[in-house]
């Protein structure tokens, strides 16, 4: 079941394409990370999700429904600008945006109370945004996004802003929400920043897709079948189930070598095809690609796609 | 509570919970009526201490010099080079000299001062000279002291405004005048001051840049709707607190000084043009009673209302023209550019206001201005004291109704991609591909 999808999505700025054909499905209850370079869609696609701006064509749903003004109050959004009203009490400003969001106001008020508890801030009510410090309005700004209790939680580059404790703070936050039942969307272009904690990602570039899935998929699809291997003895060579990249000998004797597994072997055959040679193995890894590996590797072979094409 | 009313709200509050709009709402009432009565008092201080004026007069032709109110003429009998040395020896205001003149060509009426004579003191001494020298000449022409009173005579003039009906209204220019004036000023004021109120209210959601987080709540049509509303609302508050607050403080203040209307009809004439003209009882003048008719007739339901829709009207006009400009730019300097064109055609009403509607309500320029939906919420409030053929009324007012609906479906097409536009240099270019972007 799709919390979130997008069909056919188009979007053009004066004649700058901003989405192109963009699908993407969004499982409930997943963390997902929406990854590609500033410029490259995701705000706008955001932003036609928050019903900011409208898409040229192309569908939304949200939970099968087509998407509508009705399904504001499902949304907790955190935009890439943001900030609050600074001459504002802490406490009113959160009864107003939470009342936008379509809270009623003795709902409001109870859940503020038990957020800024949860942060231990209860003392903040009263307080204006501009006599808080910024650790504090950006907890003041995780509050107003979640605190409608939103299925559906985006967070555009969510970390940018964030002083590290804040943001470790708001990791473990958006976890325990998850496991309410909400789903999350991180959007960014620091891909390593929400790597470990997503379950599905997608990627966009230049107003595409260029893939969506879950991450352990992607990133299985993705391996470069290179293992990396420590160890002592005679040094290895080619041989029927592995290539032999590169090995270098440090200055302790010990052989750092880059191993390449041929087509249809195993991760075992390999380590049986090396024990065979009598060394000593002190370590033994797969080399896993980041995401922005991952990434690097699609466009690059993308963008000679293009040029082929072109030619 | 529906969203806009949130939005509303919200406006509302932050800007009358703030401590210079409570100060600004006091202030202006306590400074308008101190400002009156200072002026009052000085006159009236002046006024007494006119009594004490003494002016030397060496008089070689035998003239008539009645003490007054403000002026003790002082006869001297000595020659005018003795007069001069005792009058700079002395406290007294003046030195006329008058030599002995010839009636068919007067001349050589000298006033020394020790300072430089105002016109108004230059001309009250012409004046006594003059109405004796033509008491002269009338009587030399055989005209009896008898016949002399009866020819003074004051006269005023009624004007009637004759209505389509036929009824006829008493109507007195002055009062006209008046009203144009302080009808026309008052919306001239509330649109400039509360227009840019909205326009750094926008300005100050989109550098907070809080406004994206309302917007994915609120389209941004609403919100800006419900800013114009809010910020009016805090105007009329505004204003309604001050006309009660002056009100009362200017009942206040002419009760400490004591002072009956008739008393500030006095201090104004404490610069007659003619000396006979202070000699009119000003209480029972005929001119002060048409006056009083005239403002017990003016139809003040009718006025109101006509105040009332231009006010509004005029302000939700340029009001979304402001929230406009303010979604344009990223700060208050960036938006002067951009100010300028829009409150030229409110400056461009309200001095043809001036020029033309206060001199010749009726005249051609005085019609347009009152008709184009820009200038007609000034044009048009001056014309309607001066009384205003239905069918114009009627057709300035569908006018402003169709003016402010398009500013605010322009504004708001320039608004919701203005508010989401950071960091980038708007030109008038940009502005117009936003109004033609559908969204």
């Amino acid at each position: 079941m799709h919390i979130l999808t997008a069909e056919n999505l188009n979007k053009t700025f004066y004649q700058n394409v901003a989405l192109h054909d963009l699908n993407l499905a969004i499982p409930k209850q997943s963390i997902y990370g929406l990854l590609g370079p500033n410029g490259a869609g995701k705000s706008t696609f955001i932003r036609i999700v928050n019903q900011i701006i409208d898409a040229d064509s192309g569908l939304i749903t949200i939970n099968g429904e087509k998407l509508s003004p009705k399904h504001i109050g499902t949304i907790g959004y955190l935009p890439e600008e943001r900030g609050l009203y600074k001459k504002m009490k802490v406490g009113e400003q959160l009864l107003y945006l939470a009342q936008l969001k379509g809270l009623s106001k003795s709902d409001a008020k109870k859940r503020i109370k038990e957020w800024l508890e949860r942060f231990e801030a209860g003392d903040w009510l009263g307080k204006k945004v501009e006599d808080l410090s910024k650790g504090m309005q950006q907890k003041v700004q995780f509050i107003s996004t979640v605190m409608h209790e939103p299925e559906l939680i985006i967070l555009d580059e969510p970390f940018s802003g964030f002083d590290p404790i804040n943001a470790n703070l708001i990791k473990d936050e958006i976890l325990k929400l998850r496991e309410k039942g909400s789903t999350i969307i991180f959007s960014t272009h620091r891909m390593e920043s929400v790597e470990e904690l997503c379950d599905h990602i997608a990627l966009i570039n230049k107003s595409e897709k260029i893939i969506e899935g879950e991450k352990s998929a992607i990133k299985d699809e993705y391996k470069s079948h290179i293992f990396k291997l420590a160890y002592k003895g005679n040094q290895l060579a080619d041989n029927g189930g592995y290539q032999l990249l590169s090995s270098e000998q440090d200055l302790n004797g010990i052989h750092h070598a880059k191993l390449k597994l041929n087509e249809g072997a195993s991760s075992s055959e390999l380590l049986r095809a090396v024990l065979g040679h009598d060394v000593e193995i002190i370590s033994f890894h797969e080399e896993i690609p980041s995401i922005s590996d991952i990434f690097i590797k699609l466009v690059k072979d993308n963008h000679l796609e293009v040029e082929a094409s072109a030619q | 509570m529906s969203k806009i009313g949130l939005v509303i709200r919200r406006e509302f509050e932050s800007r009358v919970k703030k401590k210079s709009f409570l100060l600004v709402t006091i202030l202006v009432p306590l400074i308008f009526p101190a400002v009156i009565g200072i002026m009052v008092y000085f006159a009236m201080e002046e006024e007494k201490s006119a009594e004490q004026k003494q002016v030397y007069v060496v008089d070689e032709s035998g003239f008539d010099f009645e003490n007054d109110r403000k002026y003790a003429f002082d006869k001297m009998n000595m020659s005018l080079d003795e007069a001069k040395v005792m009058f700079s020896e002395s406290d007294a205001y003046a030195l006329l000299y008058v030599p002995k003149m010839d009636i068919e060509n007067p001349d050589g009426l000298t006033l020394y001062m020790k300072n430089n004579p105002s016109l108004d003191v230059s001309s009250f001494f012409e004046n006594i000279v003059e109405s004796q020298i033509r008491d002269r000449k009338l009587k030399a022409s055989g005209i009896t002291e008898e016949q002399l009173d009866k020819l003074k005579t004051n006269i005023s003039l009624r004007a009637i405004n004759m209505t389509d009906s036929g009824e006829e209204k008493e109507s007195s220019a002055g009062i006209a005048f008046g009203l144009a004036y302080a009808f026309s000023f008052l919306v001239y004021l509330f649109v400039l001051i509360y227009g840019s109120q909205i326009m750094q209210g926008v300005i100050e959601e989109k550098s907070n840049k809080i406004v994206e987080i309302v917007v994915s709540s609120i389209k941004p049509f609403q919100l800006m709707i419900g800013k114009v509303i809010g910020v009016a609302a805090v105007g009329i508050v505004q204003f309604a607190i001050w006309v009660v607050l002056i009100g009362v403080l200017s009942s206040v203040v002419f009760s400490v000084f004591n002072l009956t209307p008739e008393d500030i009809q006095a201090a104004q004439n404490t610069m007659p043009s003619s000396p006979n003209q202070e000699l009119v009882s000003s209480s029972m003048n005929p001119e002060m009673l048409q006056t009083m008719q005239a403002v017990y007739d003016i139809p003040y339901g009718y006025y109101i209302s006509i105040f009332i829709f231009f006010f509004i009207s005029g302000y939700l006009l340029y009001g979304a023209l402001f929230a406009a400009v303010g979604s344009a730019v990223d700060n208050i300097s960036d938006a002067q550019q951009f100010t300028l064109p829009v409150t030229m055609p409110m400056i461009i009403g309200f001095l043809g206001t001036f020029m033309f509607v206060m001199r010749e309500p009726d005249g051609n320029v005085s019609f347009w201005l009152s008709i184009i939906p820009f200038t007609s919420p000034v044009a048009m409030m001056a014309r309607v004291a001066f009384g205003v053929p239905t069918w114009e009324l009627i057709l300035s007012m569908a006018l402003m109704i169709a003016g402010f609906v398009f500013t605010i479906w322009l504004a708001g097409r320039i608004y919701r991609i203005g508010i989401l536009m950071h960091g980038t240099k708007v030109s008038y270019k940009t502005l117009f591909k936003w109004i033609k972007t559908s969204n």
